[in-house]
């Protein structure tokens, strides 16, 4: 064969050939708009919720929990409807993950209280003494930083702006911190006196997973 | 034949900085990967945000597929780029250089990692600054590549160059797409795809870069150190030809493989599935070529020390490709995907066919350029038994515990409820995870066993060189 003799023919054609599947199979779905479907139900992230999905990747949680409930009974049976592709469509990146250490999270949302997260947050293994998570306690004690939460939803494209942004941010914080908040005793348990004020890491993340699966309940809804 | 050639000229330098680099990371790698197999049965290990599960996984995978991985690949390729086209390197320098940088990005990868610096995509993980420098350190690697084939002496590529050729061309194009993103600060970006087509991007990366650093570039080791190390010339050069061509062909295809029963289109999904069994042609073309080359001679099983490590490990090679594509077909995968079945193929791989022809490449490489034999044989026999027998306890108890799990998963009541709860599932496999730390263990100390037996054949007096 000519071309082993050849190296740059040689690294020419191999490019050739790993295009191939690449264009046929990643790089032309790219361009087909049923990939990834939208769906007017779907809303992009707050930006709170925003925060705390970026602290979710920050601390790794899709290393031990999916977000795609699969097509299969016993799945549906334990997490609820399976995953439709228009509730990523603002997901950058996707949090599908590999591996069920912990169990997937695409419908936690609204299944238990804030109240309940903050102290599984705290201690996972108070509530579950067998479990392996590791205790997140110290995320109420950070201020959530928002200094950039603007620039964020701008570069995901959300349309928000920045007195959106400013809205958004001032809302969760008066809803987590008022008085008549239902989940207000856990969160006080957790939250050091200084930010009890305040908006913390752990409330993003909160609202972050409170978020999850539930835009898609009105989509179904409305099939 | 390239031995009779001096050996005036050829610059081993870099091949014996990356040697050293890939040993070290290597230790640092499984010293961590050995701490989060505690962590799964006993949290308490989760000492600090930076010691928890979720950043130190990332480590640990980054720390042993970049820094170890990486690090032997380069360190094998420029030692076969000069042999094979009896030419020193052609910039030594930069390829210094590239030395210097590699470790330098490694360790500032580890610490941003530690610190919670991530993209979160899988293999990908290095925020925007790091993914730069490694497009810089790979152009470094590949201006080398290309000008010593360039300036070669000899006419005729041998096929581990097939291989190198197509591992610089690949990962080149597969770290770019999938790291196209959006830097928010220094510290922080967003990829340019969004949820499902960022799914597909990223299990084409990962799957991919897995075969072009895993398999591609292992192979090019296996094709030249096996025939090196026992005298045997390969079975079939025409059965090397078409394997490398299906290879990088069909590998390609099959990414999707990763994301069965996710909201990726159907249709992606299945053509993954037919190119992965498709792949299992082109992988036992190189397992049956390595077994047709000891044809004859498989006495040396027993008297080559060398031999057992490239035949177990390209045996593990087989397996493992056999597995791959069996555990992707859509009902398998309905079953095992999520569990730990899959941890456990990963790491037959990395554990058995991986390190065991890196170590024995650089069992081959490091006497050879120090002019001197060896420090230990035994030593080297007992650094072999210990990481087999330490993979393959690890990878068998996963393969069961991931059995266990499917199965409880699935398992439902005579009234259609589910049987386990999730927690229930989790801890029946507390056992095994314990057994499994055990066996990292095991296989941890093999390779210590290995580094020292490297460390001291680079300490003695080098003979003079038999020419």
């Amino acid at each position: 064969m000519g071309i082993n003799s050849k190296p740059v023919v040689f690294a020419v054609i191999s490019a050739a050939v790993i295009l191939v599947g690449t264009v046929a199979t990643v790089f032309i779905p790219l361009f087909i708009p049923s990939t990834q479907p939208v769906s007017p139900y779907v809303k992009p992230y707050t930006a709170v919720e925003l925060e705390g999905r970026d602290i979710y990747i920050r601390e790794g949680c899709n290393n031990c929990h999916t977000q795609t409930v699969r097509p299969l009974r016993t799945e549906v049976l334990r997490y609820g409807e399976y995953s439709k592709p228009e509730e990523f469509a603002y997901d950058r990146p996707f949090l599908w993950g590999s591996r069920r250490t912990g169990p997937d999270l695409n419908r936690i949302g609204g299944k238990y209280p804030d109240s309940w997260h903050y102290s599984h947050m705290q201690s996972p293994q108070r509530l579950f003494q067998k479990s392996n998570m590791p205790p997140y306690g110290w995320m109420a004690k950070n201020r959530l930083d928002t200094s950039n939460s603007f620039k964020k939803t701008s570069i995901l494209g959300y349309g928000y702006t920045e007195s959106d942004v400013k809205n958004q941010i001032d809302s969760c914080r008066s809803r987590v911190t008022a008085e008549s908040y239902a989940s207000k005793e856990s969160r006080n348990q957790v939250t050091p006196p200084e930010l009890q004020k305040d908006l913390t890491e752990m409330d993003a993340i909160i609202a972050y997973l409170q978020k999850l699966g539930r835009d898609v309940k009105n989509m179904e809804a409305a099939k | 034949m390239e031995e009779s050639m001096s050996e005036a000229g050829y610059d081993y330098r870099v091949v014996r900085g990356f040697t050293y680099s890939a040993i070290f990371w290597l230790v640092i790698g499984l010293v961590v990967g050995l701490w989060i197999a505690f962590e799964m049965f006993d949290p308490a290990l989760n000492l600090t945000p930076w010691l928890s599960f979720g950043r130190l996984r990332v480590v640990h995978t980054n720390g042993l597929g970049l820094g170890f991985g990486l690090a032997g690949v380069f360190a094998t390729a420029y030692y076969m780029l000069q042999r094979l086209t009896r030419t020193p390197i052609a910039f030594p320098r930069l390829a210094l250089a590239h030395l210097y940088l590699f470790n330098a990005a490694i360790a500032l990868a580890a610490v941003t990692l530690f610190a919670g610096m991530n993209t979160s995509k899988e293999y990908a993980e290095l925020e925007w600054p790091l993914d730069i420098g490694v497009v810089i350190i790979w152009v470094m690697f590949a201006v080398n590549v290309f000008g010593t084939l360039i300036k070669r002496k000899e006419k005729q590529m041998y096929i581990s160059l097939w291989y190198i050729v197509a591992m610089t061309v690949t990962v080149a194009v597969l770290y770019i797409v999938n790291n196209l993103e959006i830097p928010v600060t220094l510290f922080k970006s967003y990829t340019v795809y969004s949820g499902t087509n960022d799914a597909n991007v990223e299990w084409w990366y990962a799957h991919n870069i897995v075969g072009f650093i895993f398999t591609v570039p292992v192979l090019a080791m296996f094709y030249y150190f096996l025939p090196k190390s026992t005298g045997l010339p390969i079975y079939s050069h025409r059965l090397s030809i078409v394997s490398f061509w299906a290879l990088i062909f069909a590998y390609l295809w099959t990414g999707a493989h990763h994301l069965m029963l996710t909201p990726l289109p159907e249709w992606i999904q299945t053509v993954a599935i037919a190119f992965s069994i498709f792949l299992i042609a082109p992988s036992w073309g190189s397992v049956l070529n390595g077994y047709y080359t000891l044809q004859g001679n498989w006495d040396q099983m027993r008297t080559n020390y060398l031999a057992k490590f490239f035949i177990v490990g390209i045996t593990f090679y087989g397996l493992q490709t056999i597995q791959g594509p069996t555990q992707g077909l859509r009902t398998l995968n309905a079953f095992f995907h999520y569990t730990d079945w899959v941890v456990g193929h990963v790491h037959m791989g990395t554990m058995g066919w991986v390190t065991m022809v890196i170590s024995a490449s650089f069992y081959y490489m490091i006497p050879k350029i120090s002019r001197a034999d060896l420090y230990s044989i035994k030593l080297a026999n007992i650094h072999f038994w210990l990481i087999l027998v330490g993979q393959l306890v690890w990878t068998i108890t996963m393969w069961i515990g991931g059995i266990q799990q499917g199965a409880m998963w699935k398992a439902t009541n005579p009234d259609g409820s589910l049987m386990y709860s999730f927690l229930d599932g989790l801890t029946s496999l507390y056992p095994y995870y314990r057994l499994r730390f055990i066996a990292g263990v095991i296989y941890f100390i093999g390779i210590l066993v290995f580094a020292w037996n490297i460390y001291m054949t680079t300490r003695k007096q080098p003979v003079e060189a038999e020419v």
